[in-house]
């Protein structure tokens, strides 16, 4: 491996950048014009409505397809034949109604932030994978690693996932109808994820923030995840939520438990910063 | 403590730790990260955003909270990984629940500005 001398660094100017000062503020109006869809997104009308048969399609002619129609300004697409097809309805940064009438392949619907999906079937490994905004909802299975590194959005699985659910999580609410591998909640940082079934074991192993509810019983607590306490708020919170999918926890969820980090493993300090210039 | 909006989310107990105490500073977000939304509170605006959206509740808003960024009020807006400061003209009520509210309207308004920096990197890389 070639060796980085300090002189490099330098010359590179990784040690002048000019970090103080800088700030978003004066991009900040609240007297603008209050629009409530991304600048550069498609106008789209939810009454309009098309269907794509992705029978002898690939998954890059699907999502060419979807997003075509989302440029002519259809709102409501309905996908049949996906024929359990990987990364399809991927990268959508649009509102949108899309429903897929059978099951899906690994990635799917990953990279999204907007749109409400419905899957009609099951969905392989990594079902909305790092998702922004919006919802999905799947009424079959899922594989493992679902929602994997999520920032945002409600990601609904009515049937079992696999192991690792949420692993990574950034933030949303992903929620489990049945059951959940083990490792679920690993390395979580914030977010919500609601189980009404089993975990398997090491459920929310090294999480370091966020809030896990099991419905059911816990094989096993990872590294630093511990009991906490389940308040009103929760309970209010939680059956709003379920109530929006037409869920209910099979015991009610006044008798969910929840768990949290024990923060053993926050390590921060404000040395980090001077650390990483001397690593470069 | 050094401002009132620090001390607002850490509360005078937020340098407890031996180690927040060796290094002078809280350990942690700048919010309850894990503090669920109260309906109950949610503004005109919000309510217009997410009936737009087809949602039933705040969705992605649910993690977006009051924080301060130095001495002000600020929100996080995860598109520019940046803190937006709120401006000193907004009176922010006591209640966290109300001021996460209005931090949520903020950031939508802000983010679906034709003068987010998103609409100019989004100019200048998008691919298709």
């Amino acid at each position: 491996m070639a060796e980085l001398k300090k002189d490099s660094s330098y010359e590179m100017g990784l040690h002048q950048e000019q970090l103080k000062g800088r700030t978003q503020q004066k991009f900040f109006s609240i007297d603008e014009s209050a629009n409530l869809t991304y600048f550069h997104s498609f106008e789209v009308d939810t009454n309009k409505s098309a269907t794509i048969d992705a029978l002898d399609m690939t998954p890059r002619e699907i999502n060419r397809e979807i997003r075509a129609l989302m440029e002519s300004g259809i709102g409501n697409i309905t996908v049949d034949n996906p024929m359990s097809r990987h990364g399809v309805g991927v990268g959508i940064l649009n509102r949108l109604n899309l429903t897929f009438s059978d099951s899906l392949g690994y990635f799917g619907c990953g990279l999204i932030d907007g749109p409400n999906v419905h899957i009609k079937g099951r969905v392989g490994w990594s079902c909305a994978e790092n998702m922004m905004a919006g919802t999905v909802v799947i009424d079959g299975n899922a594989g493992s690693t679902f929602g994997a590194a999520i920032r945002g959005g409600d990601l609904v699985c009515k049937g079992s996932v696999g192991a690792r659910t949420g692993i990574d999580q950034k933030g949303g609410t992903i929620i489990v109808g049945g059951k959940t591998g083990a490792f679920s909640g690993f390395m979580m940082q914030r977010g919500r994820m609601i189980v009404l079934g089993d975990a398997g074991m090491n459920l929310g192993d090294s999480m370091y923030d966020g809030t896990i509810y099991v419905g059911g019983e816990v094989e096993e607590l990872g590294v630093d995840c511990v009991p906490g306490e389940m308040t009103e708020l929760d309970v209010r919170y939680l059956t709003e939520k379920l109530g929006n999918y037409d869920m209910k926890a099979p015991n009610g969820v006044e008798k969910m438990q929840k768990y949290v980090s024990g923060k053993t493993l926050w390590n921060y300090d404000n040395l980090e910063p001077a650390e990483k210039k001397l690593i470069l | 403590m050094s401002n009132k909006e620090e001390e607002f989310v850490v509360g005078d107990d937020g340098l407890g730790t031996d180690r927040e105490k060796d290094i002078g500073q809280h350990i942690g977000y700048r919010y309850d990260v894990n503090l669920v939304p109260d309906l109950k509170f949610i503004t005109p605006f919000l309510q217009e955003y997410i009936d737009k959206m087809g949602w039933k509740d705040l969705n992605w808003l649910e993690d977006i909270h009051m924080g301060y960024e130095g001495d002000q009020a600020a929100v996080f807006d995860r598109n520019i990984n940046g803190w937006v400061t709120i401006p000193d003209t907004i009176k922010l009520p006591d209640n966290q629940q109300e001021r996460d509210m209005i931090a949520r309207e903020l950031l939508i308004k802000f983010q679906m500005s034709e003068n987010h920096p998103m609409v100019d990197l989004n100019n200048a890389y998008r691919k298709f």
